[in-house]
């Protein structure tokens, strides 16, 4: 006869306001596979803690996008969004669903090469450009997003003095009615700044006036505000087309959409909050072709959508080192997964899956990260069911930011795993050791 | 080591100890260990009989054991 | 004739010193002369007293709280369904109601009816978005603003005069005579509701508050005004009186028949002593003082209840000024055997 599995003892006090698991229903299923494969199987092939990907998740997430955009509005191009997750597999799967590459960096340009992306299907963003990178940019025939004026002139003096022109788009930002105003980034509408910057490009031979583009934030639950900004960026599109007589090509409304992680401090699971992507095209759609531009010369929509395509496809699995009780009564469980390989969650509220099946009955519970520093925390309090020593468990939605935020610090990252359409399991970036992160170091004589 | 003679103890898994006015519910081990106490086994023959139910190292199992007598014995629930 | 025979659950059974509405709920419904009601309870916490109320309550579930998701909250809802044949169920908090908003269409598909306002009208009237709402719908509102954090707080405070009201995203709301009081409260309406916190203009006046239930197509089935005559202090009505006062009807009327409001709702309201009416504040759900609108004619859970079925209802017209409630507080005794069975099978 087999035997039982064992689950700890526990008891808990009902105290009002801390709910039975009736009550509560914090139904916390057991999660035994990721996409079809046994979590027991990943850990033991590729250790503990280990990222895992799954490519049905992502190419479902693009094939649902595309849908809800393409089945609205004629012309749209995705771009992806490499500061999200630049792990090349990754990046390809992207590429592979037709995405061009979104970069924010010098260093995302190549890797965006190197991923077989065409100079010309590359987005560069950001207020951080360099002469150089301009440069190739401008010659490779990438749309050039403009942050600031400085970079504007810049831009100029340097296809003036090699005589090359650039393809260029502006970055706008504005006021949409929502917390916080990104107006750190791009042009200001209101005051006039991008207009100018507008007339300034029109004016200038060397510089190709292709685009309009906004992100007016991260993780926006409000579809109206879309609505708003992409009926501005119409406007402006409009007052283009009146002055000049010319016609964008493209309207790039970014990224920003939210996925379905629960914000830190928010009340209600973002599972139940967080627009879907019907309703975000519905907006950003109907905005542009309700505005005045004439219906023959509407622009490609681009978006850059980034975390709400990845977060879902990404989970770590991990293992519990350790149960305390705290001196106030509450439990804290200690797992081999850190807040520097979870950069996320400071600001999600990550579900926590055990692997195994368990009895059902939660506590309040802490869970902290292994790192030696009070920071470490991944749930400061959630309801949970006892796990043991080496008990598995899978934190959910974690393939937004987590692979490009993460920080190597005092031991080095663990494998990340790609699960294929055929639930076949392949390494993508191998643990890192030692060595790799000794490589770059070099000792003085003096101190050999 | 005893259970205080006055906790009411239901099938259903829950706790009442009278004399502090604090109520209680517990996982079926949990339920399982305390009626193990009521009946008077040991720690080591509890230890035994787990062993023998489930799927459980030694070593494991002592460590939980020990903390659940903690949390009981933080709760006031077992005799002096 | 014979009494229609139906099942209805509902939420609120905190009946405390700020009660929910559920028992009152459940008291216009028992009172018709039309149905034979069977009354499930759905509970949050193991205390709500609502459960214990026999005569009232024939027996009670207990459900997922809000943040867990609405599809932990759905499951609960199917297995309690399967037992018990659910034909209506009238949600009475405003945290709960998203989620009851986005179930309405699967709960009919199971054939559980609701009688709620959309989404779009639920998230408008959000405290959020008063100023705006006034604006659209040509109501006075106090000067108010969202906050995210401290310096969001201390900036908005910049252009307001104490004392400011600070409320938070679904309840509760406190007087602040201080930077550093505002910045007491927006930790604990932050800590407890989430953000945003919202930080209002004190208007000083009379409060006054008004049910009415809207049928959705914008027609007005039912108003009451009143005037608070005690209030507790968590601000809450400890009497009050029926008032004659059409400013507050008609706004009522206004409200509903522009927003096309489907369901119940309380306008809160302040009249200063300019007798200006300025809308504080609009609950999506009937309020817990819904029993003095029975009282004074108008039967508002039952009318609801029929709109709920589909039956036809007629609009009230009149209701007898003056009646007033006086709330009290009554000490049940129950056994622990109850509460043990509540607390581990999660019904009773």
């Amino acid at each position: 006869m087999s035997k039982q599995l064992f689950e700890r003892p526990t008891i808990t006090k009902l105290t009002p306001g801390v709910p039975s698991k009736h009550g509560a229903g914090t139904v916390i299923a057991p999660m035994p596979l990721i996409d079809g494969v046994k979590v027991d199987d990943l850990i033991e092939q590729y250790g503990s803690p280990v990222y895992v990907f799954s490519e049905r998740t992502i190419r479902k997430a693009m094939e649902d996008i595309k849908r809800a955009f393409s089945l609205r509005y004629q012309k749209v191009q995705m771009a992806w969004s490499y500061k999200t997750n630049y792990l090349d597999s990754i990046c390809r799967i992207f590429h592979k669903e037709g995405s061009w590459a979104e970069v924010v960096s010098g260093f995302e340009y190549d890797k965006a090469i190197r991923n077989g992306v065409k100079g010309e299907n590359i987005l560069f963003n950001g207020p951080a450009k360099s002469a150089l990178e301009l440069e190739k940019a401008a010659r490779n025939g990438s749309f050039i997003h403009i942050d600031h004026f400085d970079e504007l002139f810049m831009l100029s003096d340097i296809c003036m003095s090699k005589n090359i022109e650039a393809r260029v788009a502006i970055r706008v930002n504005m006021d949409i009615g929502i917390y916080p105003k990104w107006d750190r980034f791009g042009l200001n509408y209101e005051n006039g700044e991008a207009w100018d910057a507008i007339n300034r490009i029109m004016n200038n031979p060397k510089l190709k006036l292709m685009g309009l583009h906004t992100h007016i934030g991260t993780y926006i639950m409000s579809v109206d505000a879309y609505r708003i900004a992409a009926s501005k960026l119409a406007e402006l599109a409009c007052s283009i087309a009146q002055k000049f007589d010319h016609y964008i090509s493209y309207i790039d409304m970014g990224g920003g959409f939210a996925s379905k992680n629960t914000l830190r401090g928010a009340y209600l699971s973002g599972e139940d909050t967080t627009p879907s992507f019907e309703e975000y095209a519905e907006a950003i759609t109907s905005a542009i072709i309700n505005s005045q531009i004439k219906p023959d010369k509407l622009p490609t929509l681009i978006l850059e959508t980034g975390r709400a395509l990845i977060d879902n496809a990404g989970s770590i699995a991990g293992s519990v080192l350790a149960n305390k009780r705290l001196s106030d009564g509450r439990r804290a469980t200690i797992v081999d997964v850190g807040v520097n390989l979870l950069f996320t969650a400071f600001w999600y509220d990550h579900k926590i899956h055990p692997v195994s099946n368990h009895s059902g009955l939660v506590e309040e519970t802490t869970i902290y990260g292994p790192l030696c520093m009070n920071i470490d925390v991944l749930r400061p309090s959630l309801m949970f069911p006892s796990l043991k020593r080496g008990d598995r468990f899978v934190i959910t939605r974690t393939g937004a930011y987590n692979n490009t935020q993460w920080l190597q610090f005092i031991t080095t990252r663990p494998n990340v795993v790609l699960i294929d359409q055929n639930r076949k399991v392949h390494l993508i970036r191998r643990a890192e050791t030692l060595e790799d992160v000794a490589a770059n170091e070099f000792i003085p004589e003096y101190l050999g | 080591m005893l259970i205080k003679g006055n906790i009411a103890l239901s099938d259903n898994g829950f706790v009442f100890n009278p004399s502090s006015g604090d109520s209680f519910t517990m996982n079926h081990t949990g339920k399982e260990v305390i009626m193990l106490i009521k009946e008077g086994k040991t720690i080591n023959e509890i230890i035994e009989l787990m062993l023998e139910k489930y799927d459980v190292d030694k070593m494991t199992l002592e460590r939980y054991l020990l903390d659940f007598m903690n949390d009981l014995s933080s709760n006031s629930l077992l005799e002096e | 004739m014979t009494k229609l025979k139906v099942t209805v659950a509902v939420t609120g059974l905190n009946n405390i010193d700020s009660p929910g509405p559920g028992i009152p709920v459940i008291r216009g419904i028992k009172e018709s002369n039309d149905f034979d009601v069977r009354i499930i309870g759905l509970a949050y916490e193991h205390l709500e007293p609502g459960i214990y109320m026999h005569e009232l309550v024939d027996k009670t579930y207990m459900i997922p709280y809000p943040a867990e998701g609405k599809d932990a909250l759905f499951n609960r809802l199917m297995e309690i369904h399967a037992k018990e044949k659910i034909d209506v169920i009238i949600p009475n908090f405003d945290a709960e109601l998203f989620s009851f908003i986005k179930l309405e269409k699967k709960l009919e598909e199971i054939g559980i009816k609701t009688y709620l306002p959309t989404l779009e009208q639920f998230e408008e009237r959000n405290k959020s978005n008063l100023p705006e709402y006034g604006k659209k719908y040509g109501v006075n509102v106090p000067k108010g603003a969202e906050v995210f954090s401290v310096s969001d707080l201390n900036n908005a405070l910049k252009s307001m005069e104490y004392p400011v009201m600070i409320k938070g995203k679904y309840y509760d709301a406190y007087p602040a005579h201080s930077e550093y009081q505002a910045g007491l409260y927006f930790s604990k309406m932050s800590a407890k509701w989430g953000l945003p916190v919202i930080v209002q203009e004190f208007i000083k006046g009379t409060e006054v508050n008004v049910i009415a239930l809207g049928d959705g197509k914008g027609n007005l089935m039912a108003a009451v005004p009143m005037r608070k005559q005690y209030i507790t202090d968590k601000g809450k009505a400890w009497g009050g009186i029926t008032i004659e006062d059409s400013t507050m009807l008609d706004l009522a009327k206004k409200i509903i028949s522009k927003t096309k409001w489907k369901g119940g709702m309380e306008l809160e309201l302040i009249r200063t002593t300019g007798n200006k009416l300025y809308l504080l504040e609009i609950n999506p759900r009937i309020p817990a003082w819904v029993y003095l609108a029975v009282g004074s004619g108008q039967n508002i859970p039952e009318s609801l209840l029929k709109l709920a079925l589909g039956i036809e209802v007629e609009p009230f017209t009149r209701y007898d000024v003056g009646k007033m409630f006086v709330r009290y507080s009554y000490d049940m005794i129950v056994d622990l055997e109850l509460f043990s069975k509540l607390a581990t099978s999660g019904e009773l």
